[in-house]
């Protein structure tokens, strides 16, 4: 596998007038890795990816690309592709005719059909190659945005939100696809504000907000910033269930409202993994049956909503997570 | 930081201009509105000129209008100028003027960036692809107006603009030379379009920019201007083109006209091409600057015209409005004696030269208060011409009315035997007298001592 970077960003900074959208932003992501990039709205991450694809350039910092640096000039580096704020269509055209349009022009030394079928084929498309795309929906518009960025048989694939709009069977040929590329060599790099998507595809995320880096790495060490989790509990005897967590060392039950709880049966508690753990042994010592536990929100998204302050778990400042 | 030693590698090259040109034209011609036009301008002149030519009414207020009965050619020539007043700025505004907006609109900027990879190309490719649709609309209009014409009515000669026959050997290549001519402004109007498209992006002020030109310069070409200012107008050549149909042909304006038309198109393609290199196109929102319109595209093309009018009122005799009683004087003149000539023929009349006739006209403008100079329905000519062995010397009126272009329509105010309403039976079947009403055209740059 080639060993050069896919993607090196260092000190980037990007200004549009005063708004400063990318401050002081280090990216690194390897050959045939699939890189998440999160963060709230407004937080850079489509600026981010625009550099990537060559559609505009930094006012600071370097930047390579598949080992070349970038420089002062818009050019999209040869092995770049993707598509930032929704693929870019022409819905007077067929799906089959838009990407013939896009092989001639990235490919214009080969046959511009070719690879066409088989790009639609992989992202469940061929049944409807031939009609308009003024007739897709969100969801079948992402997945020809994916086939035409696959025609170009890309070594860095950008993608912004890929799987915005897809139905289960969308979102299952998107995976798979991106998973293959991945494992071919292919670093991708897409931006979703869906956790369970980076949590399925991701092997490292960096998280943006405001235009800064709050953190970067594997999705494990992001987890694990999340700190003291919210859990809910399903059992057989809420009141005593109540009674046990507020008797748990560690743990503190948490009012049902502040997660929009409607059910008398659910119990919420906070605290770290063993004091849970030590909960449930007390449960059944207790007799009390316990149907369902899990954490309220999602050990990815208590962390993005910790780094990012945007949420109610307790954050962590910036530079103690960097 | 550690630096990370690569080799480096070059960007990928861009996609050839005749690939993205081969996508655009696949884009414009997808589109229902673009097909629809193709096909209004492939039909719809012929449906006209073939409906019209076969009325006893006839569009008489435009050139060549009241002779649409008479032969094929003149049907083409009413749509010509019908469209150099409204259909080629409108279509012009409809093609280049969205064809840089439609990818705004579409939000689909950033991807053909990527796929093509040259700004440059985007715009040589957006360029050529909308000018080769123009192309096929205005064949399209010249195509069917012919072909309407000759079907409806026949390859017949036509009566040119000073009153001499055209055989229809000549009048073909006149009618498609005239064509030819109205591809310059229309090239400039074209370029207009995709200043304003790539200026104000999505809104539709981009889209009415040609077609708002082209009525503020009707509304300036219907002033009694000087004609320096005249000629400097990029839609004069519009205009200019009925110079072809006079013998000698008025060349003067008319190749002025197709110049300042193709500066115009240069200057305003250049200006949007810088614009468009200078644009950022990560701004999604972007939706032009009305600031941005006026300093990079308003003001370098007022500033051509003020050159354009100094250059042509230094380097060429243009004086006034160019309408003096001379010239008008002249030439009705010696379309009276044409058309004398063609009259005597459909009267079964011993034929006359022009040179026996000695046409001559005494023109006026309104009362002894008014000069007799400009444009104006108020000048009055008598003319006099002289038959072989007749020592009587014949008299006609008429009323004219010319207008700032220097085209005039003669209107005959007796006697009522000469150049009154009366049928004349030609071949062709029955037709108004020739001498009765009468279309004509002054060279607005040539100066003539004779008063």
């Amino acid at each position: 596998m080639d060993r050069t970077p896919a993607a090196r960003a260092r000190g980037i900074t990007k200004a549009f007038g005063d708004v400063v959208a990318l401050d002081g932003v280090d990216l690194d992501v390897a050959s045939g890795q699939i890189h998440g990039l999160v963060g709230p709205n407004g937080a850079g991450k489509t600026t981010l990816l625009g550099l990537l694809l060559g559609l505009a350039v930094a006012d600071g910092g370097s930047l390579e690309i598949l080992g070349t640096p970038v420089g002062r000039t818009l050019a999209v580096p040869e092995g770049v592709a993707g598509f930032v704020d929704g693929p870019g269509l022409y819905p007077s055209l067929s799906a089959r005719q838009n990407l013939s349009a896009l092989a001639s022009l990235r490919r214009y030394d080969a046959d511009s059909t070719a690879g066409v079928d088989e790009a639609l084929e992989q992202v469940g498309l061929t049944d409807v190659a031939d009609d308009r795309v003024r007739g897709f929906s969100l969801g079948m518009r992402q997945r020809l945005g994916l086939a035409a960025a696959l025609l170009t048989a890309p070594r860095l694939l950008v993608l912004d939100e890929p799987a915005n709009g897809l139905d289960p069977a969308g979102k299952h040929h998107v995976h798979r696809v991106l998973t293959r590329l991945a494992a071919e060599g292919t670093a991708v790099v897409l931006s979703s504000h869906r956790m369970d998507d980076l949590a399925a595809l991701c092997s490292e995320v960096t998280l943006l907000a405001t235009g800064r880096v709050v953190f970067s790495g594997p999705l494990s060490k992001l987890a694990a910033e999340s700190g003291e989790l919210d859990y809910r509990l399903v059992t057989s005897d809420p009141e005593a269930a109540r009674r046990l967590a507020s008797e748990t060392p560690g743990l503190r039950v948490v009012s049902g409202s502040e997660h929009g709880q409607r059910l008398d049966a659910d119990v919420v508690v906070r605290g770290p993994v063993p004091a849970v753990d030590e909960l449930v042994v007390r449960l059944v010592h207790a007799g009390v049956a316990l149907r369902e536990l899990g954490p309220v929100v999602t050990p990815l998204e208590a962390a993005f909503l910790a780094l990012t302050g945007t949420g109610t778990v307790p954050a962590k400042t910036d530079q103690e997570n960097l | 930081m550690t630096a990370t030693v690569t080799q480096p590698r070059a960007a990928a090259r861009p996609a050839p201009v005749l690939h993205g040109y081969r996508f655009e034209l696949v884009k414009l011609l997808s589109q229902w509105r673009i097909r629809l036009l193709l096909l209004a301008c492939w039909i719809g002149p012929a449906g006209f000129v073939a409906a019209v030519s076969l009325q006893s009414s006839l569009p008489a207020d435009t050139v060549f209008g009241r002779l649409m009965n008479a032969t094929g050619w003149a049907g083409s020539l009413v749509v010509l100028d019908f469209s150099c007043t409204w259909a080629l700025p409108l279509l012009t505004a409809l093609v280049a003027g969205d064809v840089f907006a439609v990818e705004d609109r579409l939000g689909t900027w950033r991807h053909l960036l990527v796929a093509v990879r040259s700004p440059q190309r985007i715009f040589m490719a957006k360029t050529l692809a909308s000018l080769t649709v123009i192309l096929l609309l205005v064949v399209g209009l010249t195509a069917s107006g012919i072909a309407g014409g000759l079907a409806a009515v026949g390859n017949r000669p036509l009566v040119g603009l000073d009153g001499h026959l055209l055989a229809p050997a000549d009048a073909v290549g006149k009618v498609l030379l005239a064509w030819a001519c109205a591809l310059a402004p229309t090239l400039a109007f074209a370029a207009v379009g995709l200043l304003g498209s790539v200026a104000l992006g999505r809104s539709p002020m981009g889209l009415l920019i040609p077609v708002l030109l082209a009525l503020a310069l009707q509304l300036v070409q219907l002033l009694p201007l000087p004609v320096a200012v005249q000629l400097a107008l990029p839609s004069h050549a519009f205009l200019a083109w009925r110079g072809l149909f006079t013998s000698p042909a008025q060349t003067g304006p008319l190749l002025i006209g197709l110049v300042v038309s193709l500066v115009w198109a240069v200057v305003a393609t250049a200006l949007a091409y810088r614009l468009f290199l200078r644009r950022d196109f990560t701004d999604l929102t972007y939706e032009g600057s009305g600031r941005r319109v006026l300093v990079t595209g308003a003001l370098p093309l007022a500033a051509l015209v003020a050159v354009a009018i100094g250059v042509i009122a230094v380097a060429t005799p243009a004086t006034g409005s160019g309408i003096e009683k001379g010239k008008l004087q002249d030439s009705l003149a010696t379309v009276y004696g044409h058309l004398y000539r063609l009259q005597t023929q459909e009267l079964h009349r011993p034929d006359v030269t022009e040179a026996q006739l000695q046409a001559a006209a005494t023109c006026d403008k309104g009362d002894s208060q008014v000069s007799d100079e400009g444009p104006g329905n108020d000048w009055r000519c008598v003319v006099t011409w002289r038959l072989p062995g007749a020592t009587a010397v014949g008299n006609a009126i008429y009323q004219l009315d010319v207008t700032a272009d220097g085209r005039y329509v003669a209107d005959g105010d007796g006697p009522k035997e000469v150049n009154g309403y009366f049928q004349v039976r030609t071949p062709n079947g029955d037709a108004p007298n020739p001498l009765w009403q009468f279309d004509g055209n002054v060279d607005l740059l040539t100066s003539t001592t004779k008063e």
